[in-house]
């Protein structure tokens, strides 16, 4: 090469270091890598944060009471965000979850004559019903889980109405037993319902984690032809997590029933979008393959406690609506912002 | 006077998280040269080319263009100082016709049909959906589309994989053409003999860094091979590999037969028959009907003629796991197809052991860990960037796929040109296990678009044309043998 005149100047020492220096970032990370890599303890920090801005506006928050009422409301947004997770890392969604449990929670209400055993099955029946005829459509009829799942909202609102007129007619009376678990305390701030929450977290977190099931779930929201080639047959992960989605919905509409003391043919539905917000927020990816059930018990608590601190705030109703929607956006946002920059640049 | 070089590359670096790509890249590209870029998996030309073509960002280094230097931020900054790529897969909307696909990348469509018509392509059809065009002529239509902006640079990363080899001869003559007019071709492959044959000039890269710079016609496959790999592996074997025959005592039965299986417009009536201990290799044109066959095999589709007998059952296969189940595997080509890019390497390899609702239970993670291990080392997977498989080198992606099988335990194994895309080194690893494989007993299909591999690998050959199988040859027939039988010309019995 003596022949040309090198012109683009850049030493391999200068390189060297450049790489070095990003190779060193990595391997002994500085706290904004860090913080990327442990998405929990980002969604924990902004929990604290958002808890002490709520203490300003609304003291009762230090109280044993007030951390009993905040865990309180946060368990069925909390088990109907599962029920999100479950689908969304399939790469799906199930708008059918506040329709369910309020069918759910109905039909264990209408039917507490029967004794208590057998209208708790046939509350939790009804989920497994529902979400056995969703993963049906959705695995093996493949109709999209959006579209399919709004349907099934709308055709249960048509069941409940017409039900009411027959066979659901007559008296509605919460069992005891979930009247129980729904609105008791364990002890000091810990309310009874979080005795179900705590069981549920555990098996999604451990059985996303290490299960068979697990494993294919997450691999079924990554790569379906992937999954068909690997012999896993799609169409039966499908039929689970829906099948697990409804009971979920169920169990979640027993517990707000259990709260409320009441049943309601629509009590549940604002639950909807925050379930789907909570599960986003906590870092699943709604294209499904990523995330996990943690991350979604933080974004539930975050709900609650922005939910909480609206309320105290002196404003109208439209304008705390407003406010909440800019909060989620921005929390999802950022979200996407600290994780998903090795995303962009992938490859090698 | 000094001629200023088309292209220069000074200290050119890149480093993902704790993977470094490119460490310190020179590169020098002449005026009227055809220069190969070499380097085995994971050397760093696929980085080096994404940012010379502004899909990526350096961390450090300089890049200048006819002396001149450049900041190339984005694929447009690239484009106007005319380097124009032609990438390994065509980045092309499927729903689309080939025409709205061009039209949404601004170029000149008339000049894309006058360079299609000048490598005698003017019968393709701009006007059918993408999904419908094979994969050969897309990467035809994405080079006329990279020539209608008359680059000073065109830059062809892996063309002529796949691409059968009369396509491949319209690119030789695409890159002479354009070294005539004193422009230049930055080119990258895999085959060895087409850079000795037609570039002037290369440049290998090994660890992110530039090693060796030589005329390839002068140095040889030798030497090209000496530095892709570097001390560790001067030689490579390229001669058949000792059969050992003996290893196991080929039965009688055959481990997978197909009996007159003929599915859809493309596969007519094929049957062939495999027994344990054996690698039976199959070659074609492309568009023979092969992937239509390896569908059939692996249960991907169902045939609407004819009997697949695995081990001596019939099997009728609706779905991969009917025959997954009986121990019949697949290896695809396109490794997109076969990984989840999100998930980990352990992940990947176990994939297949969880496919039935009895083990969707607590997973004995111990068991799982031997297992993955065993297979790993086998394969000597590298594991540094474990965490998401869509990080790993091409070759490493590819050694994964195969890894999740030999984690489950195998019967048949049907290789889809497994050694497409990737380097030297890794494609004698492949070699040596499909060899091993079959000394352990399992029956082997492998299909290949590179001819020569059927004589080192295979035990014998079945040729497909047409939808049908139109000769069977010895391992040494010889690649005029099969070349001449893949266009179904009449094959002199040896």
């Amino acid at each position: 090469m003596s022949d040309v005149t090198p012109i683009a100047a850049a030493t391999t020492e200068e390189s060297t270091q450049v790489v070095a220096e990003i190779v060193r970032e990595t391997v002994r990370p500085g706290w904004r890598t860090r913080l990327a890599e442990q998405p929990a303890l980002v969604l924990a920090g902004v929990l604290v944060v958002l808890y002490a801005v709520t203490v300003w506006k609304d003291d009762s928050l230090l109280t044993v009471n007030g951390v009993r009422s905040i865990l309180l409301l946060a368990c069925p947004l909390a088990v109907f965000a599962a029920s999100q997770t479950l689908c969304m890392l399939t790469g799906g969604v199930d708008l059918s979850v506040a329709m369910t449990a309020n069918f759910a929670a109905y039909v264990a209400a209408n039917q507490s004559g029967r004794g208590p055993w057998i209208a708790l099955a046939m509350a939790l029946g009804v989920g497994v019903g529902v979400g056995a005829v969703n993963g049906l459509a959705v695995g093996v009829f493949k109709v999209n889980p959006l579209i399919m799942t709004i349907g099934m909202a709308s055709v249960l609102l048509g069941v409940v109405t017409v039900g009411l007129r027959g066979w659901l007619a007559g008296s509605t009376d919460v069992l005891d037993v979930v009247r129980t678990v729904g609105s008791g305390t364990l002890i000091g701030p810990l309310p009874t319902n979080l005795l179900v929450w705590t069981g549920i977290s555990l098996v999604l977190v451990l059985g996303l984690r290490s299960s068979g099931l697990g494993r294919v779930i997450y691999a079924v929201g990554d790569n379906q032809i992937a999954c068909r080639l690997a012999g896993v047959r799609v169409w039966q992960v499908l039929l689970a997590v829906y099948v697990l989605s409804g009971l979920l919905a169920a169990i979640g509409g027993l517990l707000f029933s259990g709260t409320t003391g009441s049943v309601g043919v629509d009590q549940t539905n604002s639950y909807l979008l925050p379930s789907v917000a909570a599960t986003v927020i906590g870092g699943t990816s709604i294209l499904g393959g990523t995330g996990g059930y943690t991350g979604t018990i933080l974004g539930a608590l975050i709900l609650t406690v922005l939910n909480r601190l609206l309320l105290r705030l002196e404003v109208s109703e439209a304008f705390r609506q407003i406010l909440y929607g800019l909060i989620v956006l921005a929390l999802a946002w950022s979200y996407v912002r600290l994780t998903g920059q090795k995303v962009r640049e992938g490859g090698g | 006077m000094t001629t200023p070089l088309l292209l220069e590359t000074s200290a050119v670096a890149k480093a993902f998280g704790a993977v470094v790509a490119l460490r310190a890249v020179d590169l020098r590209v002449r005026p009227g040269e055809v220069h190969a870029l070499l380097g085995a998996n994971g050397a760093g030309k696929s980085t080096l080319v994404k940012i010379l073509t502004g899909v990526l960002r350096a961390d450090a280094g300089a890049i200048a263009i006819h002396g001149r230097p450049v900041a190339l931020r984005r694929p447009a900054d690239a484009q106007g100082h005319g380097l124009a790529p032609v990438f390994q897969d065509p980045a092309m909307a499927p729903d689309l016709s080939v025409a709205e696909n061009l039209r949404l990348t601004r170029v000149d469509v008339p000049a894309v049909r006058r360079h299609l018509s000048d490598m005698d392509l003017g019968q393709l059809d701009l006007g059918e959906q993408v999904r419908d065009v094979p994969l050969p002529f897309l990467r035809m239509l994405d080079l006329a589309r990279a020539l209608a902006f008359d680059p000073q640079l065109l830059v062809l990363d892996e063309i002529t994989a796949a691409l059968p080899p009369d396509l491949s001869e319209r690119v030789f003559a695409v890159m002479r053409r354009w070294k005539e007019r004193d422009r230049a071709v930055l080119f990258i492959s895999h085959r060895l003999a087409e850079v000795r044959a037609h570039c002037d000039m290369c440049t290998v890269l090994r660890d992110g860094r530039d090693v060796a710079s030589f005329v390839p016609a002068e140095g040889g496959e030798g030497q090209i091979v000496a530095a892709m790999l570097g001390e560790a592996a001067t030689v490579v074997r390229e001669e058949a590999r000792t059969r050992s025959a003996t290893a196991v005592d080929v039965g009688d039965t055959a481990l997978l037969e197909a009996r007159n299986i003929g599915a859809g417009r493309h596969l007519e009536d094929v049957s062939l028959a495999v027994r344990a201990g054996e690698v039976l290799g199959l070659a074609a044109l492309e568009g023979q009907g092969q992937d239509v066959l390896f569908d059939v095999l692996s249960g991907n589709r169902k045939a609407d003629r004819g009997e697949l007998v695995v081990d001596g059952v019939t099997v009728k296969a609706h779905h991969p796991f009917d025959v997954i189940r009986r121990g019949v595997v697949l290896v695809p080509s396109d490794r997109l197809q076969a990984l989840l890019p999100q998930r980990s390497i352990r992940e990947n390899i176990a994939a297949p052991l969880f496919n039935r609702v009895t083990r969707w239970g607590p997973i004995n993670g111990r068991e799982e860990g031997r297992r993955i291990d065993e297979a790993v080392q086998r394969l000597s997977i590298d594991t540094r960037a474990a965490s998401q498989v869509r990080r790993l080198s091409g070759g490493n992606q590819q050694k994964v796929t195969i890894a999740r099988w030999l984690a489950r335990g195998l019967k048949v194994m049907l290789l889809f040109d497994p050694t497409r895309g990737i380097d030297v080194g890794t494609k004698h690893q492949v070699y040596d296990l499909v060899r091993a494989l079959a000394d352990e007993g399992a029956a082997i299909v492998m299909f290949t678009s590179e001819l020569r591999e059927i004589g080192l690998v295979c035990d014998r050959s079945a040729v497909l044309h047409n939808g049908r199988i139109v000769a069977e040859l010895p391992a040494d027939a010889g690649e005029s043998a099969l070349l001449r039988a893949a266009h179904g010309l009449e094959t002199v019995p040896a």
